[in-house]
């Protein structure tokens, strides 16, 4: 298995026609790591996980990767850095025509000269992986939306990428196979250390999934950091969006006038409800390796710890193991 | 990003629907050649349009005998129905028929199917793998439109020359042996190839549309229908424009037969 990469984006912007869609973006996603990209309907997130693979063109900015500035680089070059890329699609993205066993092995067959008996030894495993084992003749068509996006998700790890990009894996899911999928992705990013990033909306996957959350908002990244300092966050939109309530400057388009925000607030007795607690993050499920990011992300995190703000650090405190809190206080 | 003026969304539309001919064309060449999705699709454009074409045929190659019979009488030339009737059929009718079936049925079918996988994103998807859909998917299609257009212009010809000769010679009471022998005095060879060049030429373009619609169709659930809605629509104005100006050079360029 490959270990994961650095995504380093700088300065990105898009817009369609004349409307800006986001702009100056700059994050870093670190090699290895779970990040989630946060935003209200309708602030681009899908366009920045089409733009990141190349399938929208940015009009300014970079993004790295190996060394490659996939904004600027010929066409040749970016379909040979793609197949670093494993992408989970909305629904899935499977192939009508083909079963399940011929959608998982179709990367396969295109980009290797493996041999049918070599492609259907890997197409097992991912099958397993994923937990399809058995429904490999099946048709797309004929599966629930939850078995696609895990077909699809198979799909995406068949040729062992370094990247994984989820355009919101927990759409259109219940909550408890939204909790399922996520576990599945812990277990995935523990087995493969790949670099993930999850574009989603949803509050329950960003609070427990994420290294790090990023959030787009107003047409520009409004943050992007470790879980702690995102979850802790006063920021009015970021605490407004995590709590999911109407008070605040989010409105049901992209920004409300000042006295509809006045109105919602008067309507609220004293304080808003502040943020939930910090839920502790999800952990690999037991009989698998330990998440190789985890102490990458840890040494990295400590490194900036007195840059973050004291709610963060007190977050980044308590969640450590025991020997470690005792050092560091 | 310049300032509008008129015309300019139509402009852009159609410099991207070339666009996508250029490159098309291009793959079409590249190896490996998808000799399977070829022959399905061909089969598949068959099916959905080989039935209405000889349906479609029937009646319209009836109408112009009908007609091209009455004429004839008021100018007391029965003897030259047939050279009439099979000219008509050869130069015009079947390759409108087909022209119709090939963009109305053929056209329609491909560019709900892109469609269908475009809101799906399997087309993303194959673009993420590094494979191209133009080569992969378009190029097979538009190259399985130029062949079905060729085959089915060959089927309305033989189905409207048929039903010209029953409605002729059968209903209303023609001399068969005159009506045979007077085919050739006007047509020529020459008819039907350009036939089967404009038949040609329709499935390319109508092809090319329909793709081009399918790969990019209005967004949300109403967008696939609106695209199959507009494909056709243009690939109508299209291909009757097409075979104006064919017709057009045709007759300049080869003189007719009987003059």
């Amino acid at each position: 298995m490959s270990a994961g990469v650095e995504v380093v984006v700088e300065g990105l912007t898009k817009s369609f026609d004349q409307s800006v869609i986001w702009s100056d973006v700059t994050l870093t996603l670190p090699a290895g790591e779970i990040s989630v990209l946060l935003g209200p309907s309708g602030t681009g997130k899908s366009v920045f996980l089409k733009s990141l693979i190349g399938l929208l063109k940015p009009e300014r900015g970079s993004i790295l990767i190996h060394d490659t500035d996939l904004v600027h680089c010929s066409e040749r070059r970016l379909y040979e850095i793609r197949k670093l890329f494993g992408v989970l699609f909305q629904d899935g993205a499977l192939f009508g025509s083909m079963n399940l066993y011929d959608n998982v092995a179709f990367p396969l067959r295109e980009h290797t000269r493996k041999s049918e008996r070599e492609i259907r030894a890997i197409v097992g495993e991912k099958m397993e992986m994923v937990g399809l084992t058995g429904d490999e003749r099946k048709l797309p068509g004929q599966i629930s939306g939850g078995m696609r996006k895990r077909a699809g998700l198979a799909r995406a790890l068949v040729l062992d990428p370094e990247i994984v990009l989820f355009d919101e894996p927990d759409s259109g899911l219940d909550p408890v196979r939204t909790a399922y999928l996520n576990q599945l992705i812990v277990d995935l990013n523990a087995q493969t250390d790949a670099t993930f990033l999850i574009v989603t909306h949803d509050i329950n996957t960003a609070s427990t999934l994420p290294d790090n959350i990023g959030m787009l908002y107003r047409k520009r990244l409004a943050a992007f950091g470790p879980r702690e300092v995102l979850l802790t966050s006063t920021e009015p939109a970021v605490a407004q969006f995590l709590t999911g309530r109407r008070q605040g400057p989010i409105g049901m388009s992209e920004e409300k006038d000042a006295a509809q925000a006045q109105r919602e607030m008067a309507e609220i007795k004293g304080e808003p409800a502040g943020l939930p607690e910090l839920r502790p993050q999800l952990t690999p499920s037991p009989g698998l390796p330990r998440r190789k990011a985890v102490s990458r992300r840890m040494d990295r995190v400590m490194g900036m710890l007195h840059a973050l703000p004291s709610a963060a650090q007190d977050a980044i405190r308590d969640s450590l193991p025991d020997p470690h809190r005792r050092e560091v206080l | 990003m310049t300032s509008g003026f008129p015309g300019r969304g139509a402009l852009v539309q159609t410099g991207r629907l070339f666009a996508l001919g250029l490159d098309v064309t291009r793959s079409l060449f590249q190896r490996p050649f998808q000799a399977r999705e070829f022959i399905g699709q061909a089969w598949f454009i068959t099916k959905v349009s080989a039935l209405p074409t000889a349906l479609f045929t029937i009646p319209f190659g009836a109408t112009i005998a009908l007609l091209l019979a009455e004429l004839a009488r008021q100018f007391g030339a029965q003897s030259q129905t047939g050279a009439g009737s099979v000219l008509a059929i050869v130069q015009q009718a079947a390759p409108i028929v087909t022209a119709l079936l090939i963009a109305g049925a053929g056209g329609a079918a491909v560019c709900a199917d892109l469609g269908a996988r475009t809101i799906r994103e399997e087309i993303d998807a194959l673009e993420v793998l590094g494979i191209s859909p133009i080569q992969r998917l378009v190029a097979p299609r538009v190259l399985a439109m130029i062949l079905v257009a060729v085959v089915l212009n060959g089927l309305a010809t033989v189905v409207g020359i048929a039903g010209g000769y029953y409605f002729n010679v059968v209903v209303q009471g023609g001399t068969p042996g005159a009506y045979i022998a007077s085919f050739n005095t006007i047509a020529q060879v020459s008819d039907i190839w350009i036939s089967e060049l404009k038949a040609a030429l329709f499935g390319l373009s109508a092809g090319i549309v329909a793709a081009y619609r399918g790969l990019n169709p209005p967004p949300g659930p109403k967008g696939v229908g609106e695209a199959v809605n507009q494909s056709v629509v243009i690939s109508f104005v299209l291909v009757f424009l097409i075979d104006l100006v064919v017709t057009a050079i045709y007759l300049q360029i080869v003189p007719p037969k009987g003059g």
